[in-house]
């Protein structure tokens, strides 16, 4: 590649710059009200005129007024999105591989419904499920919550991961039988690592829309016991009852981001694509 | 090391078509058995059955005397090359040769791993890429890779699917020089899948012919040369194709007559019990069966000299090739257009190519006088198109000649294999 002249840079800069701004300008306004004290959210400046933690220790310091809303809630996310999107990840291997190898009948219909199910209105389900999580007992319980997210975990992850599989030459795995592997084994030690950056992927996909679902998060719990960040957020109060609690939220919000933008940065290195290159000729 | 039998094999897909219609073969344990024929002959298909990838329909599937048609891929001892390679990239090339090695079924150490690993790279010339991942290797070397993964195995038969066609021409020769001494050192039953004529010829102990599922002829090289059992093993066998002409039967006074439309050919003996009352045949002869009668010191008298326009030369160094334009029969040229589909359009041609002496002075536009035997010539019946003259006497002498000069060459084989393990 030719080296870039420098008005080329520029512009590049330009551009670069553009839509980082664009991008990351609300985070960094959050941010930034984060760290305002309650009078100074109404200065109207961008940056705050005085910087405070006392945001942060509202919400995390034992003795903060949020305190005991925030934490539980922040585990309780952090568990539930985890567990959902682990259970989701092996289902959706499991059957993507069988959709991307095999040809049953039945098939599209897996497809399909998965998809309609992702389109489904969440809102429309919710009251029922409410009255039936209450009857059987899942009612603000972990359980309660992984198994509807996994209705909004699944149908992705199985489309995701249905496009990998179908990636990978089918003739690695029958030259690890010929070879003597049984097709268990041909599967764990051929597919397996090649498919690698497909379910990072995968998981990082159900993860976030574990983490943010909120319908789902306070109709289905009612005390700290289950309720994820975004419902828990909801119930932020001010100091009184003329204060919005604008400086709390705001640093939840930042406190919940990071744990995904830890996610990403670990998982991002693990999808590296072009790793079936050379395996196939042609 | 492992006889395979393959009794009345038959595959029948899920939608009723029939890629392989009942196929009997002999596979002696060491012999090298190439399955020829166009695409979509069934012989992928056969390749597939033998390794256990393809369910068997019907028929019964033997290694060694015992059934197999129901063992799993794993089970069967085979080794295969595939078509495109199939090497783990996400391993080096030590680890992709190790891999059989290394699975649960088997139980090597490190060491004897290794070892056989190093026999293997040193037979195939890969030692300095042992630590490389295949995405970085050249197509020869990635065939290689594969080959080496097939040999540490010791398993009882090689099978290969096409492995050359993704080679380039020149090292298309190389590779098959290799894979013939592999073979000859090894000793190993080999069944090697091609559509090329030219591999199957040179690398084969013996060549099974398929089209469309079923099995033409199976014999050696030049017993599917000198002796095709019926019109496509002709056609299909030898570059530049056999010319097929119509020839009609027209009887004299003075003795009957072969009328084809570049000569008339008096019958003898042999041709008239082939023609055997017939008024038309298809005759098929070779290039190389023409001579130029201006140049050669043959006596002419025991053959056929005619005189012909050539259209068109091809001087190619060794060997000049001439186009002679003729006109054919009308029943005859449907019989042919038939075959054309199968032959890659090389029978509809209407002109006769003939390979002659390279210092022949026949120049195109000029008329040249030609001179051919008649026992060069083929007949067949246009409607079977099954091979009139054949000779059964002949084919059998020529398949025992090709056992024999097997023997040796294996016999050669496993002294210079005893001599070299001596000097080492």
């Amino acid at each position: 590649m030719r080296a870039m002249t420098w008005p080329q840079r520029i512009m590049w800069l330009v551009i670069i710059a553009a839509v980082l701004v664009w991008s990351l300008f609300p985070v960094f306004s959050i941010a930034m009200t984060s760290f305002k004290t309650q009078a100074g959210l109404f200065s109207g400046t961008l940056l705050p005129e005085e910087w405070t933690w006392e945001n942060y220790a509202t919400i995390l310091a034992p003795g903060g007024s949020a305190q005991d809303l925030f934490l539980p809630a922040l585990r309780n996310s952090i568990g539930i999105s985890l567990i959902a999107t682990f259970i989701a990840v092996v289902l959706a291997t499991l059957c993507a591989y069988a959709i991307a190898r095999l040809d049953f009948p039945g098939k599209r219909i897996i497809l399909t419904t998965a998809l309609a199910v992702s389109v489904f209105p969440i809102v429309s389900i919710v009251t029922p499920l409410f009255n039936l999580w209450r009857v059987v007992g899942l009612y603000d319980t972990w359980l309660g919550l992984i198994i509807p997210y996994l209705s909004l975990t699944l149908p992705i992850s199985i489309w995701t991961l249905a496009a990998f599989f179908r990636q990978i030459p089918w003739e690695l795995e029958q030259a690890a039988q010929v070879d003597g592997a049984t097709p268990f084994e041909a599967f764990r030690k051929t597919v397996v690592p090649l498919a690698a950056p497909g379910v990072f992927t995968t998981a990082i996909i159900a993860f976030f829309i574990a983490w943010n679902d909120f319908v789902y998060g306070i109709s289905l719990t009612s005390t700290d016991a289950a309720r994820p960040v975004p419902a828990a957020l909801s119930f932020f109060t001010g100091a009184s009852q003329f204060e919005a609690p604008t400086g709390a939220i705001s640093a939840a919000a930042i406190v919940v981001t990071i744990p995904i933008v830890i996610v990403v940065v670990i998982f991002q290195r693990r999808i590296v694509s072009g790793l079936t290159q050379g395996a196939v000729k042609g | 090391m492992a006889s395979i039998t393959l009794n009345k094999i038959v595959k029948t897909y899920d939608d009723g078509f029939t890629a392989v219609k009942g196929v009997d073969l002999d596979i002696a344990d060491g012999e090298f058995v190439i399955l020829v024929g166009p695409s979509g002959c069934g012989k992928s298909t056969l390749l597939r059955m033998i390794v256990g990838l393809e369910d068997i329909s019907d028929g019964e599937l033997r290694i060694d005397d015992e059934v197999v048609n129901d063992k799993a891929p794993k089970d069967r001892n085979l080794a295969m090359v595939f078509q495109n390679y199939a090497l783990y990239p996400h391993l080096t090339v030590y680890e992709n040769i190790a891999f059989p090695m290394r699975l649960k079924s088997s139980d090597l150490s490190d060491e004897e791993i290794d070892t056989r690993v190093r026999r293997a790279s040193k037979l195939l010339e890969l030692d300095e890429h042992l630590e490389r991942k295949p995405a970085n290797l050249s197509g020869g070397q990635r065939q290689r890779v594969a080959m080496g993964r097939a040999i540490v195995r010791n398993a009882s038969a090689f099978l290969f699917d096409e492995p050359l066609s993704n080679l380039d021409a020149k090292l298309r020769g190389q590779m098959r020089t290799e894979i013939a001494r592999l073979q000859r050192s090894l000793g190993i039953t080999t069944v090697y899948v091609t559509h090329d004529q030219t591999e199957a010829m040179t690398l084969g102990d013996r060549v099974a012919v398929l089209r469309r599922g079923e099995l033409q002829q199976v014999a050696s090289p030049r017993g599917l040369y000198d002796q095709p059992v019926n019109l496509f093993v002709a056609g299909f066998i030898g570059s530049p194709p056999m010319n097929f002409l119509s020839g009609t039967v027209v009887r004299g006074a003075d003795g009957d007559v072969l009328r084809l439309p570049i000569a008339d050919v008096p019958l003898d003996d042999r041709l008239r019990a082939a023609v055997e009352g017939r008024d038309l045949v298809i005759v098929g002869v070779r290039p190389d069966a023409f001579e130029d009668a201006d140049a050669t010191e043959r006596d002419l008298t025991g053959g056929v000299t005619t005189e012909l326009d050539i259209e068109m030369t091809e001087w190619l160094g060794e060997v000049l090739y001439a186009y002679v334009p003729y006109e054919t029969d009308a029943t005859v040229k449907e019989k042919l257009s038939e075959l054309d589909r199968d032959l890659d359009g090389e029978s509809l041609r209407t002109e006769l190519v003939v390979a002659l002496d390279a210092m022949s002075t026949v120049r195109a536009g000029d008329a040249a006088r030609l001179w051919f035997s008649p026992d060069a010539l083929h007949l067949f019946d246009p409607e079977t198109g099954v091979n009139l003259t054949r000779d059964e006497a002949k084919a059998e002498k020529l398949e025992e000649d090709a056992r024999a000069a097997r023997k040796r060459a294996l016999e050669r084989a496993k002294e210079r294999a005893a001599r070299e393990g001596q000097r080492a």
